[in-house]
């Protein structure tokens, strides 16, 4: 079945899998891992650089920058303006003026901080970033980020790194029947079901990182999560039957 | 030689120093980094000419492995 391209902005991917680049034990599992996935876009965090560690090894040193775009996000930071601040800094870095956002509210639950998600956006925005941003699954506060011009809107399947899939799909229904902007899952994906579960409800892609990185086999887990990427696309692309309670035979009922 | 902080560190430099003299002598991988000066971002293309003065505070950033 034919695909449309997935358009963020003025960016467009054929992979709907998003995956990120922390966690993993070697860059050499890293970039098999990468390549497993398929995927096009790739996460990355920013980060004082060593002092004194030219001889160390730089995390872009690993990865073909012509293959991947490169998603800089702004993990760590509790206010707008620690966001904002990170997001200049990333974009100086030279590589994109994509952007996920993602504004903390504490660390021990690593939920987004509305409030202040809400303002770096608008900042963001304003500065002609392409902000992809990172939400809870509340439709509401989804709906004001997009409103502040958000390009793509993730809500969080469950809390990041807890693997706990897609908690409450009818939140996500609600965000994909009231948003226009593409909605993308991220965090919480533990397995490649939970991807799977994700694209069926319709949304238009999945970013994950610690479900493929803190796999035992890594690359065989990305593997898993490019076909239920894949998967579940096609099976909200083929619209499913609806779901009955009681039994539909498949075979004639009709006597010899 | 000036006190500056880079970082969250403090270090010292030759006055007069530039942010490429500055990184060269740190040892720092300039390939892919970003450079703020007391809050403001220099740009890559005028790391040469940038002078640092007494007390200035530097933040060097890179990528690393990140969701």
């Amino acid at each position: 079945m034919e695909d449309t391209v997935l358009k963020l902005g003025k960016y467009e991917f054929n992979s709907r899998l998003f995956v990120g680049t922390g966690k993993y034990q070697t860059f050499d599992i890293m970039k098999e891992a990468l390549e497993a996935s398929g995927s096009e876009v790739i996460t990355v965090a920013v980060r004082r650089a060593n002092i004194g560690g030219k001889a160390g090894e730089s995390l872009l040193d690993h990865i073909d920058k012509d293959k991947y775009t490169i998603l800089p996000n702004t993990a760590g930071c509790y206010s707008a303006d620690e966001a904002v601040r990170t997001a200049f800094l990333a974009r100086e870095l030279g590589i994109s003026d994509l952007i996920k956002l993602e504004v903390l509210g504490d660390k021990n639950t690593l939920l987004p901080d509305p409030v202040d998600t809400l303002k770096a956006t608008e900042t963001l925005v304003k500065e002609g970033f392409t902000v992809l941003v990172y939400t809870s699954d509340d439709p509401i506060a989804a709906r004001r980020l997009q409103d502040a011009g958000a390009t793509s809107v993730m809500p969080a399947g469950a809390p990041i790194g807890s693997g706990q899939g897609i908690l409450n799909p009818n939140n996500i229904r609600i965000i994909l029947e009231t948003l226009s902007v593409p909605i993308i899952v991220d965090a919480g994906v533990g397995t490649a079901s939970d991807v799977t579960i994700a694209m069926e409800l319709g949304c238009e892609g999945v970013l994950l990182n610690t479900g493929i990185a803190l796999a035992k086999d890594p690359v065989k887990m990305a593997r898993a999560m490019k076909l239920a990427c894949e998967s579940g696309r096609l099976a909200h692309l083929s619209g499913r039957i609806p779901k009955k309670l009681y039994a539909n035979a498949s075979s004639p009922l009709k006597d010899f | 030689m000036m006190q500056i902080n880079v970082n969250g560190e403090n270090k010292e430099c030759p006055a007069g120093s530039s942010v490429s003299k500055l990184l060269e002598s740190l040892d720092i991988d300039n390939r892919y980094i970003a450079v703020e000066l007391n809050h403001k971002i220099v740009p890559r293309t005028q790391f040469s000419e940038k002078l640092l003065q007494e007390n200035d505070n530097l933040e060097i950033v890179t990528f690393v492995g990140g969701g």
